[in-house]
Parts: structure tokens; sequence; C-alpha cells
């Protein structure tokens, strides 16, 4: 499985990296960046909403919390140097997350559709204050950042590679995860809390730890979009279809896997971007986006990945049972018990 | 032998139902002790109140000569006091060997070590033979029947090496061979020294396996003793019969 997913996790990355020098168009570049905006917040979320199954609706305040820190830190300042910004991120990832601390503390009390509701709340108490806080934020009158300073003809790429960083920063985060006690625990505090917390996990900690880590990253690339859009308003920086796109995507792909989120991201954003171009401005490209997330979710209830993958596995098993009838079964350490069909593969 | 568990005075209400109501007794160590009662009487709330699921309204809990109340179930787990539930709970999306290394119960500082380490594995393997779950050891826990995520729920627990188990209703919606194969490893562990706390509906299991028997009903221990003496004492047939 590791060799596997390291080739794999190689190759994707060398894509990426070597794409640009293709002389691609400014528009395919413009929609690259923003898939790989929301292939990261996706998989950011997915460590809360995937791995530990709290469903947060909140994270776009916490994008809208990171565009506006990049734009109240470089609001009416001159760049010297277009990479100044950048290597603002990680800061800006950290206040967040420090924001994020109080909050998981507080919402992580409550559970699933209450605290989706805890969390959406915080959204739009944090767009209100956007809003209001005209000193700060300009209201709804907006904010504006220094224009980056890089050659129109390539100004697309410092964009595009440091999206490309973040991505494999989260990917590296939750492979990580996965392969240590983190994500044992994460998987037992989706499974059953409650049974987690008395076999000793330490359900709050690593709830709240992947909450502060899952915000400080989309408020990471909330401080890349607001600097990419040079002109920021809280109804675009703090808005809850960014955490529906990104609840969507990380369902369709398959949440609680390492590329699940990923490939959601790949498919809808970049769905979505083409038939909004092919239909023009009316809003029929979102009928057809609805339905390319119904077929896929008819056909793949569990997302794609899942599903594809629980195929696989009882393809395996049949083929392994029919090849060693007599062989070790499930039943085999059971003894005399029925066999009862079990599985609740669907509810995972 | 001196009193592992000692229970004071405990009570809980459910709005105006006294679930519990000012339960004492105590476990002794190294004994299989058994806890029934008629449905209602109190003892799964008792578990709950026991193992820091339930704050008690009144009412102390002590174990191993520490006041425990209100207790964390994840401290208490830690401290050596761990229980079963009475629908076997393990988690479906873990492996076998994966269910027990997350009932480890470990400090911070491992949280960010190997998900499956040599160590785990190592100490994992010895249960897993143990309970003949090796087979079976790289499976999803949702591929097993319920009788073995019972006995997984059982091996599960005694990787953080208790002094104190509850199982709650161990027997039930299992068939006689695994019915035998718990009373088993009940008996193997008990004599390794670890003291049981059972709550069962199973009178010819309870009879065989436990010594003493505490019986409940309304929420308040109405007998404390052998197995022999519980079938003939008049307010035991009475709570069970209402004779």
């Amino acid at each position: 499985m590791s060799r596997g997913s390291l080739v794999r996790g190689g190759l994707f990355v060398l894509v990426l990296a070597t794409l640009p020098s293709f002389g691609l168009q400014h528009w395919f570049l413009n929609l690259m960046v923003f898939v790989l905006m929301f292939a990261t917040m996706s998989s950011a979320w997915n460590l809360v909403g995937g791995f530990a199954g709290y469903p947060s609706l909140g994270h776009a305040a916490f994008f809208g919390i990171g565009a506006y820190s990049m734009a109240l830190i470089f609001h009416g300042h001159v760049l010297s140097n277009g990479y100044e910004p950048f290597l603002l991120l990680p800061l800006i990832g950290l206040i967040s997350a420090a924001v994020g601390f109080p909050i998981a503390l507080i919402a992580m009390r409550t559970r699933a559709d209450v605290f989706a509701i805890v969390t959406i709340t915080f959204l739009f108490m944090v767009q209100t204050l956007a809003f209001n806080l005209r000193g700060w934020t300009g209201g709804s009158q907006g904010l504006s950042l220094p224009v980056a300073p890089f050659p129109a003809v390539s100004f697309e790429e410092p964009f595009y590679y440091t999206l490309v960083l973040l991505l494999c920063f989260t990917l590296l985060v939750t492979f990580g995860a996965l392969r240590s006690k983190v994500g044992l625990s994460l998987v037992a505090v989706r499974a059953d809390e409650d049974k987690a917390r008395g076999i000793g996990v330490r359900v709050t900690g690593v709830k709240v730890l992947a909450f502060c880590v899952s915000v400080g990253i989309t408020a990471m690339v909330g401080g890349v979009w607001a600097y990419y859009e040079t002109f920021i308003y809280p109804q675009f920086a703090i808005d809850p279809l960014i955490t529906i796109a990104v609840v969507l995507m990380t369902f369709l792909g398959g949440r609680a896997t390492l590329w699940g989120p990923v490939l959601g991201a790949f498919v809808l954003e970049a769905g979505q971007q083409t038939l909004a171009y092919r239909l023009g401005g009316s809003q029929f490209y979102l009928i057809a986006y609805a339905l390319v997330f119904l077929v896929i979710m008819l056909l793949l209830p569990r997302g794609v990945l899942p599903t594809l993958g629980d195929r696989l596995r009882q393809r395996r098993r049949a083929r392994s049972v029919d090849s060693t009838s007599g062989g070790v079964t499930p039943m085999a350490a059971g003894a005399a018990e029925p066999p009862v069909a079990l599985r609740r593969g669907a509810s995972a | 032998m001196s009193d592992l568990l000692s229970i004071d005075s405990v009570s809980k209400t459910f709005g105006g139902v006294h679930a519990v109501a000012g339960c004492s007794f105590a476990v002794a160590e190294g004994t299989i002790t058994a806890l029934i009662g008629p449905n209602g009487s109190g003892k799964t709330t008792l578990f709950n109140i026991i193992t820091g699921y339930l704050k008690a309204d009144a009412g102390h809990v002590t174990f191993a000569g520490r006041d425990v109340t209100g207790d964390d179930p994840g401290r208490l787990y830690r401290s050596g006091l761990s229980r079963t539930f009475q629908q076997a709970r393990v988690f479906p999306q873990l492996s076998v060997l994966e269910n027990l290394v997350v009932a480890a119960g470990r400090g911070w500082s491992q949280l960010f070590t190997k998900r499956v380490g040599g160590d785990d594995r190592r100490r994992a393997s010895e249960l897993l033979e143990e309970f003949r779950l090796a087979p079976v050891a790289d499976l999803l826990a949702a591929d097993l029947s319920y009788g073995q995520r019972k006995l997984l729920e059982f091996a599960a627990v005694l990787m953080s090496s208790p002094t104190l188990v509850l199982l709650d209703e161990p027997t039930a919606g299992v068939n006689p061979v695994m019915i035998e194969t718990m009373e088993r490893h009940i008996r193997q562990r008990n004599q390794a020294g670890i003291t049981f706390l059972i709550v069962e509906h199973d009178m010819t299991f309870v009879m065989r396996l436990c010594d003493p028997v505490i019986v409940l009903d309304a929420g308040r221990q109405i007998f404390s003793g052998q197995p022999a003496q519980v079938q003939s004492n008049a307010l035991v047939l009475d709570a069970y019969l209402g004779a």
C-alpha cells in the first residue's frame, strides 16, 4: 500500500509540476488554479468531515479569515517582491488554526447535524462581521490588495505552484495521519465516539487537532485566493457555496480516503467551470452540474473511490473463496456461528 | 480479600424514574461477581455510572482505593477499569488487529507513532491467538459474525491490562458453543488475576461461573451471596416472579 501510494503521489506531483511548461493557455491555468484551490480545501475538509466524521459547514469562514488576513496585511502596501505574500501563508495558517482552536473546543461538544448547524452559524457570524467591521474590511465596498507584479505571460504560474505545494502538504498531512495512531483514533471517533472515549482514545485531542490543521490549511488557500483576485468582498470571501462545493467534492470522490477529495475537486470544479463557460451567462450550467453529481452518486453511492474499492474487495474475496474452498473464512474462528450478514459498509 | 470496587449510596434519576436508588455493594478482588436483576432494575445504568459514562446524582464510586466518582471513562480505562457493552461495540471500519491496537489506552506521546507498530502487533497477536481470531486478524470487523464481535470486544478491552472488567451480558445473542468459549476465557483471565463484574440474564451461566451474586431490584441491592442461596431467597423470587 505504501509503495503504491508513493508511486501514485509521485506521478501526480510530477504531472502537476510539469503541466505549465507545456505552454498552456491562460484560461486553462486559471481553471487549474481554482481546481487546486478546491482540491486542497476538500482534502483539508476531509480531515474533519471525512476522517473524524464531523461535517463542518463553517470552513468557508476560515477561507474568509485567511483572505481578509492577507488583505489586511497587504492593503495599501507596495510589493517589492511578488512572492512576499506567499511567504506569509504559514503565519496566516497558524493564526487561523489558533482561531479555530476555541471554536473546535466549543462546537465539537456537539455532533453530526447539530455540529453542522453550529459551524454554519459561525460562518454567518464571520460574514456579518466582515460586512459590518467597515473600518477594517471596508464592509460591502470590499478591500483591495496590491496586484501581483508578475509578468502577464506567466501570471498564473506562481499561484499555481504555491497551490501545488499546499495540496502536496495537505496530502502529506493526510497520509501521515492515516499511517499513524492519529488516523486510527480518528476512525474510531467517526465509528463510535463514546466507545472510543471509553477505551482511552484521546478523543477531544485528535478531533480538535484535525479541526485546527484543517481550518489552518483552508485559511492559507483563502490567502492565496485573495492575492489572486486582488479585490475581495464579504459575500464572496465568506461564501456558504464554497463550503457546499468542498463537501460535495469530498463526498463525490470518497470521504475518508486520501485521493477521493482530490478526484472530486478535479471532476466537479473542472466540470462546473467548463459547463459555465459552454452554457454562457445563463444559470443552466448549475442544472448540468447537479446532474453530474446526481449520476455519480446514484451509480457510486459512497463516493467514487470507496465504492470501487468495496467492489474490488468483494471480487477479491469471492475469488479467494472460490480458489480455496475449505480455506480460512471469516466464519472459521466462530465455530458454529450462523452466517449472518452483518456488513455495515454502507454506513461507513 | 480486599474490595477492588465499591459503590456507596449511588442514585440516578431519569425524569421521575429512579433508575438507581441509593445502591451500595462491593466487588472483592479476584472474584467473578454477577450482577443480576429483572429488566429495568438498574444494572446497565449502574455500569454506566461506574465506568464514567453517566454522572451519578448522589453517592460515591471507589476503585482500587481511589474515589473515582465522575471520572472520565478514558481515564478510568487507563487506570485499569474496562467494560464491554450489551450490544457488542467494535469499530467496523477497522481491521480486527486495529480494533485491538486502538484499545491499548496510550498516552499523548504515542499518538504520532506508527498506526500498527511492531510492539502493537506482538501484543495483539497473543490475544488474537488466545481468542482464535488470528485467521481473521486482517479482515474488517464489519465482516465478523456477531459472536466473533463479542469475542473481539472482550479481547480488545484486555489490551490495556485491566484489573477489573465489567461485562454487560456477554452471552446475549450468541450460540451455545460461543457461550462456552466466553466462559473459558473469563475463567482463564480470572485465574490470571483479573476481577470480573458481570451483568447476565443466562442463569445457568451465572450459576456455573459466578461467586458471589448480587441481585438488584428497583435500583437497590436486595441480595448478595453465593449462587446456591440466590435461588431460594424469598426477596429474589419476589423480585423476579412478583409473587
